[in-house]
C-alpha cells in the first residue's frame, strides 16, 4: 500500500512538471504582454526595456527554470496586469468559484440523483420520457448562450434576479461568502444553473443506468420476493448501490465544473479564478495564466490520487474506467 | 462476413426474396427495437435532413455566404420575409449584421460544425481505442504511461486545450492556410481532449479480455498481438465505443460553439455555427432575433437528435437491458 | 489653443447645485477596471477615469473636451524665458488624509513621473526641471520652447509627497519588481471622490470627500460611486435594463435603441478622440503574405488610392455601426489642431474609378492579400474589417482576413510584420504634432514607435521634429498643414471614422459625453432625489 501511495505520488509530481512545460511553452503563442502594458506613447526603446525587466528576452528554457523555482517556494510573480501577487491574487478569488462549483456541484446531485432515481423506477411512464428528453435540451445548447438566454429571462424580462456579480458578500476573514445575503444567495442562482446544468444530466442518467442494472440484481429479486415493500427496495438496496460510482463520477467532474466556471463567469461577471483567468488570456498576464493552470493541475491530480486510493482500498483488482471524465 | 458472399450470390442467381438481407435486418433485435420507439425514429429522422441539407448545402443554399465579394453590406439586418429598406432584397430567414442570408449561412455552417464534430470523434475514437486497447492489453508500464497521460489530458480541460492549440497554431501556419487551418486545428484540439473516456472504457474491456482463456488460446497458437486485439478484444468492446462515439458527436458540436465563444472558434468570413450564434447572441437585446434563432435552433435539433439517438443506442446495445 | 483659461465652470455649476441634496449613488459599469490606483503606473483610459475621480491633475479636460484649471488656476509661459511655463497652484486645497496641497507635491508627482518605472514618462520628456516660482506657483522648465506642454498635464495626477514618503510609496509600481507599492491599492489625492474600498476588477466603493475644494464650484450630486466591471457586452446591457446599474458605458451599438427606448434610460452620445483607419504596409519591397512575387503592390500609390475608393464608408456607418460613427477622410478627429473640413472629407465610393486605377497601376486582375484585424479592441472592430473585405473584393483584391485578439494583434505593429492592418488611434493632446511623431515619422528608437507602413521620408521627418520648438503658432500651424498634405497625398492609412462614445443613464442623471471616455462625476447632476 505504502509503495503503491509513494509511486502514485512521484507519478503525480511527473504530470505536474509536465504540466506545466506544457502550459508555458503555449503561452509564447497566446501573445505578447509588452504592448498591454505601455501605453500608447511607448517607444520602441521602452519595450526593449520592459522585455528586458521581464526577463522575457531570456531563453524559453530559462524562463522556465526560473518559474519553478519560484513556484516551488510557492512564490508565483507579479501579476503584469494588476501588478500584485499572484497567489494573493487567487486566495482572493479563489472562494467566489468554490462556492459557485459547490452550489451548483449540489444542485446537479440533488436533482440528477432524485431525477435519476424516478425515471429509472418509472422506466418506461410518460414522465420519465418527458424527463429524460427534456434534460437534454440543457446539454444540446452551448453555456454560454444557457446563461445568456437565462439572464435575458430572468433579469431582464421578469427582473427576478441579478444578472451579474456576487451580490454582497461577506467577508469572514480569510474567505468571502454569499451564502449570507439575501443577495448573494440570489446571485448564485442563475449561474450556479447555468454550470451544473451539465452535470446533473450526467448524473441523472449514471444514476438511472446504475439503477437500473442494480434493480435486475439477483438480491434485489430476492428482496422483492421476500415480500419487502417496493419503496424500501428501490432505496434502501438499490440506491445505496449505485451511489459508489455517483460520487466517483461526482468527485471526476469536479474539476470539470471548475474548468467550465471560465464560461459561465464570464457570462455572469462572477469574480472568481475562471473569469481571472479570461482576463490574463487577454492580456497576456503570464504569471497568473500560469499559476491557474498549475492549480486546476494540482486538483485534478489529487482528485484522480484519492479516487485511485479509494479505488485501491475498496476493490484490489484496481476497478479503473467507470467514470467517465469529460 | 459471410453473409456478403451469400448475397452476392443470391443477387446473380436469382430475385432476392422478399426475406432477403434487408428483411432480416428489418427482423432483427435491433431493428425491432428501433420500430418500436418514437422517439428514435423522430432523432434519426431530423439528423438524416439535417446531415443531407448540410452535404447538399451549395446546392439547396440560395446564396454562398462565403464569397465576400457577393454581399452587399446594404442588406444587413433584413428580417425575415421582409423587403430590406434599401435594397428591396427579401430572405427567407433575413440577413446578419454583414448582409449575408442567414438560411445559406446556416447551411454552410452545419458543414463546417458536422464535420468539425464528425472528424474529431473520428480522431478521438482512433486515438483512444488504439491507446486503450495497448495498455489494457499490455498492462505494466506501458498502461501506467498511457493512464498516466490520460491523467495529465483531464487535468487540461477540453476548453484549454483547444485555446492553447489555437493559439500554437495560430503561430506555426502559414498565413494562405489559416481559413483552413482554424477548423483542422478544432478538430484536433476537440478530438485531443475527448479521447481519455474512449481509453478509458476499451481499457478496462481489454483488461478483462485479455485475461480470458480464449485470448490465451490465441496466443498459443501464434497469434500477434496487433491481431488479438483488432480480432478478438475490439470486437467486444464496440459497442460502448459507438455509445461514447455518438454522445461526444454532440458534446464535439457543442464544444465547438463554446469554443467560439472564447474566440477560437471557425473564422468570421466562413462561420460555422457555433461562430453564427456567438455572432447572433450579440443581437439578442436589440430585436434582431432571427440572427441568434435560426442557428440555435438548428444546433438544438441537431445535438438534440444526435443525443436521443446515443440515448436509446446505448439502451438497445445493453444487453444486460433486454 | 487657449494657453490661459480660468476657471468658467464655477458660475455656471453654482446655479445648478441647489436641487440635489439627498444621499444619490451612482452605481457604475464599463468592460473594464482599472489596472491600478497608482496614478502613475499606468497610461491607460479605464485606469486615469477612475484616477480622475481621486486624484486632480494641474489642469483637465472638461465635459467638452477643453482644458479647465484643476489644481493650478492660472498656467503661462513665462515672459522672461520661453523655455519655462508657469502655473499658479490653488490656494486652500487639501489631501483626503488632511495635507495641505503646495507646490512640493507638484514638484514631487512631476519627477515620480518621469521616474523610470513611470508609463507617463513618455509626456514629459520636454521636461528639464520643475521647480517652485514665486508666490504659490510652479516652473517647469522644458529643453525648448514647448507650446502644448499643458496638454500633456492632463491626466498627471498630483499625489502628497509627505503620504508617499511616510507609506514607501516614493517609488512608481514596478510590474517586475517583485513588490506591491502602496499607493497601488491605496490612495490620497485631493480629487471630489475617496476610495472606500476595493476588490481588483470586482467592485470599487467611493465617497464624496467632504472637504473637496470645488464642493460649491461643481454640482457634486453623487455622494459614492460603486464601481463595477462587466466584461461581457450583453451582461452589461442587461444590468443596465433590468436596473442593476445606473450608468453604463462601452454599450454595443446595435442595443442603443433598446436602452434609449426603455422606461427610465437615456443613452448620450458624443464624438470621441479615436479615429478607427487601415495601415498599409508600403514600405518593404515585397510584401510576406500576398500572391504577387518580386513586388509590392501597396508600394503603387494608385493601389492605396484605389482601396481608399473602394470602401464604403456610409455603409459601414449605417449597418456595422447603426450610424454611431463619423466617416472621415484624415485620420484625426475634429478635436485635434490640425483638422479641417477639407482634409476631412473621404473620397467618394466609386468602385468603378476604383477598378480603372487598379488596371492603370498594372493590376487588371486584381491581388491577394491579408488583412490583421484586432477582435477585442475597438467597436465592432471584426465587423469593420469584414466588411471591408466584401468591399475589396469587389474592386478585385482578395482578403485573407486574420482576426485575432489585441495582445496578438498590436505586436504585429510595434514589430512592422503586417501588410495590412486596422488601427484606432486616440489623440490625447489634441495637437497633429502627436499624430505625426507615433505614425508619420520613420521607425526608430524613439519615434515612429507605431508607424508599422514601412513609410520613411527624411524631408518630412525633419519637418515633424521642427515642430515641437516651433512658438509661432500660426507658422507651426502652417507646417502642420503642408505635412498634412504630404500625408493625404501618399495615401499611407485609409481612414474609416471616427468612433462616436455612448453612455447610458438612468434618466435621472444629466451629464454630457466627455470626448475621451473620461466620465468625471463631479460634474453629474441629478434631477431626482
Amino acid at each position: 500500500m505504502l509503495a503503491f501511495i509513494l509511486r502514485r505520488l512521484f507519478q503525480s509530481i511527473i504530470v505536474l512538471l509536465i504540466v506545466g512545460f506544457v502550459a508555458f511553452s503555449m503561452f509564447t503563442f497566446v501573445g505578447d504582454p509588452i504592448d498591454n502594458m505601455l501605453g500608447q506613447e511607448r517607444t520602441q526603446a521602452d519595450i526593449a526595456r520592459l522585455r528586458e525587466q521581464l526577463g522575457l528576452d531570456q531563453p524559453f528554457f530559462v524562463q522556465y527554470w526560473n518559474f519553478l523555482g519560484n513556484a516551488i517556494q510557492g512564490n508565483f510573480g507579479i501579476s503584469y496586469r494588476q501588478g500584485r501577487p499572484v497567489s494573493e491574487i487567487l486566495l482572493e478569488r479563489a472562494p467566489a468559484t468554490l462556492e459557485l462549483a459547490a452550489v451548483s456541484a449540489f444542485f446537479a446531485m440533488l436533482l440528477g440523483i432524485s431525477l435519476g432515481v424516478f425515471t429509472a423506477i418509472r422506466r418506461n411512464g410518460m414522465a420519465s420520457n418527458v424527463i429524460m428528453t427534456l434534460s437534454l435540451i440543457g446539454v444540446s445548447l452551448p453555456t454560454f448562450l444557457i446563461g445568456i438566454l437565462l439572464i435575458y429571462v430572468f433579469s431582464v424580462e421578469l427582473n427576478w434576479l441579478p444578472s451579474f456579480g456576487r451580490g454582497a458578500v461577506v467577508d469572514l476573514g480569510w474567505w468571502t461568502t454569499g451564502f449570507l445575503t439575501t443577495s448573494g444567495l440570489q446571485a448564485l442562482i442563475l449561474p450556479a444553473i447555468t454550470l451544473g446544468l451539465y452535470q446533473m444530466t450526467l448524473i441523472m442518467r449514471l444514476v438511472r443506468s446504475e439503477m437500473l442494472e442494480v434493480l435486475r440484481q439477483e438480491y434485489i429479486r430476492f428482496a422483492r420476493a421476500r415480500g419487502l415493500r417496493e419503496r424500501a427496495v428501490n432505496f434502501r438496496h438499490a440506491l445505496k448501490n449505485t451511489l459508489v460510482p455517483v460520487i466517483t463520477v461526482t468527485g471526476l467532474q469536479l474539476g470539470a465544473i471548475i474548468a467550465f466556471a471560465i464560461i459561465t463567469e464570464t457570462v455572469f461577471q462572477w469574480p472568481g479564478v475562471g473569469l481571472l483567468f479570461i482576463n490574463a488570456i487577454q492580456f497576456v498576464d503570464i504569471p497568473v495564466m500560469a499559476a491557474y493552470l498549475m492549480l486546476i493541475s494540482v486538483m485534478f491530480v489529487s482528485i484522480n490520487l484519492i479516487v485511485d486510493l479509494l479505488y485501491f482500498a475498496i476493490d484490489p483488482r484496481l476497478r479503473v474506467g467507470k467514470g467517465r471524465g469529460h | 462476413m459471410t453473409e456478403g458472399a451469400d448475397r452476392h450470390t443470391d443477387a446473380t442467381a436469382e430475385k432476392p426474396t422478399p426475406r432477403g438481407r434487408f428483411g432480416r435486418a428489418w427482423d432483427s433485435d435491433f431493428a425491432w427495437k428501433f420500430r418500436h420507439s418514437p422517439v428514435a425514429i423522430v432523432a434519426a429522422l431530423v439528423m438524416t435532413v439535417i446531415v443531407l441539407a448540410a452535404i447538399f448545402a451549395p446546392l439547396i443554399a440560395p446564396y454562398d455566404p462565403f464569397d465576400p465579394g457577393s454581399l452587399n453590406l446594404m442588406n444587413g439586418f433584413t428580417p425575415p420575409g421582409e423587403p430590406n429598406a434599401f435594397t428591396g432584397d427579401a430572405f427567407l430567414m433575413g440577413t446578419d449584421d454583414q448582409g449575408r442570408d442567414v438560411f445559406s449561412t446556416i447551411l454552410h455552417g452545419l458543414r463546417i460544425s458536422l464535420f468539425v464534430g464528425a472528424a474529431a470523434v473520428l480522431f478521438a475514437m482512433v486515438l483512444g481505442v488504439t491507446l486503450g486497447l495497448v495498455a489494457g492489453y499490455t498492462g505494466g508500464w506501458v498502461d501506467t504511461i498511457i493512464m498516466r497521460i490520460a491523467d495529465i489530458q483531464l487535468t487540461f480541460p477540453s476548453i484549454l486545450v483547444a485555446m492553447l492549440i489555437f493559439g500554437i497554431a495560430k503561430g506555426v501556419t502559414p498565413v494562405e492556410y489559416r481559413d483552413q487551418m482554424a477548423i483542422w486545428v478544432l478538430i484536433f484540439a476537440i478530438g485531443l481532449s475527448d479521447w481519455v473516456q474512449f481509453a478509458r472504457v476499451v481499457r478496462g474491456a481489454a483488461m478483462v479480455q485479455a485475461g480470458r482463456e480464449y485470448v490465451a488460446a490465441a496466443r498459443l497458437i501464434g497469434r500477434s498481438g496487433p491481431s488479438i486485439m483488432l480480432r478478438h478484444i475490439l470486437p467486444n468492446v464496440l459497442s460502448p465505443v459507438l455509445v461514447i462515439a455518438t454522445i461526444s458527436l454532440a458534446l464535439a458540436i457543442i464544444a465547438e460553439a463554446t469554443l467560439s465563444f472564447l474566440g477560437v472558434g471557425a473564422p468570421p468570413t466562413q462561420p460555422s455555427l457555433g461562430t453564427l450564434i456567438r455572432v447572433g447572441q450579440g443581437f439578442l437585446f436589440s430585436g434582431e432575433w432571427w440572427i441568434l434563432f435560426f442557428p440555435a435552433v438548428t444546433l438544438l435539433a441537431l445535438a438534440l437528435s444526435v443525443n436521443l439517438l446515443g440515448d436509446w443506442l446505448r439502451d438497445a446495445l445493453n444487453p444486460r437491458l433486454k | 489653443m487657449k494657453l490661459t483659461r480660468q476657471v468658467l465652470m464655477a458660475t455656471t455649476a453654482l446655479g445648478l447645485m441647489a436641487g440635489a441634496a439627498s444621499a444619490e449613488t451612482l452605481r457604475w459599469a464599463r468592460s473594464g477596471d482599472a489596472l491600478t490606483l497608482d496614478p502613475h503606473a499606468q497610461n491607460e483610459g479605464p485606469t486615469h477615469t477612475m484616477n480622475h475621480q481621486i486624484y486632480e491633475p494641474l489642469l483637465l479636460r472638461d465635459t467638452e473636451g477643453e482644458l479647465e484649471g484643476a489644481l493650478a488656476t492660472d498656467w503661462q509661459v513665462s515672459e522672461e524665458d520661453p523655455n519655462v511655463w508657469i502655473f499658479t497652484l490653488r490656494e486652500g486645497v487639501t489631501f483626503h488624509g488632511g495635507e495641505t496641497f503646495d507646490a512640493e507635491d507638484v514638484i514631487f508627482s512631476i519627477e515620480r513621473a518621469q521616474s523610470p518605472d513611470s508609463d507617463m514618462k513618455e509626456l514629459l520628456t520636454s521636461i528639464t526641471e520643475v521647480r517652485a516660482g514665486e508666490g504659490n506657483t510652479v516652473e517647469f522648465v522644458t529643453d525648448g520652447p514647448n507650446p502644448i506642454l499643458p496638454a500633456n498635464l492632463t491626466n498627471l495626477f498630483i499625489m502628497d509627497k509627505g503620504w508617499a514618503e511616510e507609506n514607501g510609496a516614493v517609488e512608481v509600481q514596478d510590474v517586475e519588481g517583485g513588490e506591491q507599492t502602496f499607493a497601488a491599492s491605496n490612495t490620497n489625492g485631493t480629487g471630489p471622490y475617496q476610495l472606500v474600498s476595493r476588490e481588483a476588477d470586482v467592485r470599487t466603493v467611493l465617497e464624496q470627500f467632504p472637504d473637496y475644494w470645488g464642493m460649491d464650484e461643481f454640482p457634486m450630486a453623487i455622494d459614492r460611486i460603486e464601481f463595477t466591471p462587466i466584461q461581457n457586452e450583453a451582461t452589461r446591457v442587461a444590468a443596465l435594463l433590468s436596473g442593476e446599474v445606473d450608468f453604463a458605458q462601452d454599450l454595443p451599438v446595435q442595443d442603443l435603441e433598446r436602452v434609449a427606448g426603455s422606461e427610465g434610460l437615456q443613452v448620450i452620445t458624443a464624438p470621441q478622440n479615436r479615429t478607427i483607419f487601415f495601415g498599409l504596409n508600403v514600405g518593404a519591397d515585397d510584401l510576406e503574405n500576398d500572391d504577387v512575387e518580386g513586388e509590392n503592390p501597396l508600394a503603387n500609390r494608385q493601389v492605396r488610392q484605389a482601396m481608399n475608393m473602394a470602401i464604403n464608408r456610409d455603409a459601414i456607418q449605417q449597418v456595422v455601426m447603426r450610424g454611431q460613427s463619423e466617416p472621415t477622410g484624415i485620420i484625426i478627429p475634429p478635436f485635434v489642431n490640425g483638422w479641417t473640413e477639407e482634409l476631412d472629407t473621404p473620397p467618394e465610393g466609386d468602385m468603378e474609378a476604383a477598378m480603372q486605377l487598379m488596371e492603370e497601376a498594372g493590376y487588371p486582375d486584381g491581388f491577394s492579400i491579408q488583412l490583421d484585424c484586432p477582435n477585442d479592441r475597438y467597436i465592432n472592430d471584426e465587423a469593420i474589417c469584414q466588411a471591408v473585405v466584401g468591399m475589396l473584393s469587389q474592386a478585385g483584391i482578395t482578403v485573407n482576413l486574420d482576426s485575432k485578439p489585441k495582445a496578438q494583434h498590436f505586436p504585429l505593429i510595434a514589430n512592422s510584420t503586417t501588410d495590412f492592418f486596422l488601427l484606432g488611434w486616440g489623440v490625447p493632446t489634441f495637437d497633429s504634432e502627436y499624430v505625426f511623431n507615433f505614425l508619420v515619422h520613420t521607425k526608430g528608437d524613439e519615434l515612429g514607435s507605431w508607424n508599422a507602413t514601412g513609410y520613411s521620408n527624411p524631408e518630412l521627418d525633419a519637418q515633424i521634429t521642427a515642430l515641437s520648438s516651433m512658438t509661432d503658432l500660426e507658422e507651426r500651424d502652417a507646417a502642420i498643414a503642408e505635412i498634412w498634405e504630404e500625408v493625404q497625398s501618399e495615401t499611407l492609412y485609409l481612414p474609416v471614422h471616427n468612433q462616436v462614445l455612448n453612455w447610458g443613464l438612468t434618466d435621472g442623471i444629466q451629464t454630457e459625453v466627455q470626448p475621451e471616455d473620461q466620465p468625471k462625476v463631479k460634474y453629474f447632476e441629478t434631477s431626482s432625489s
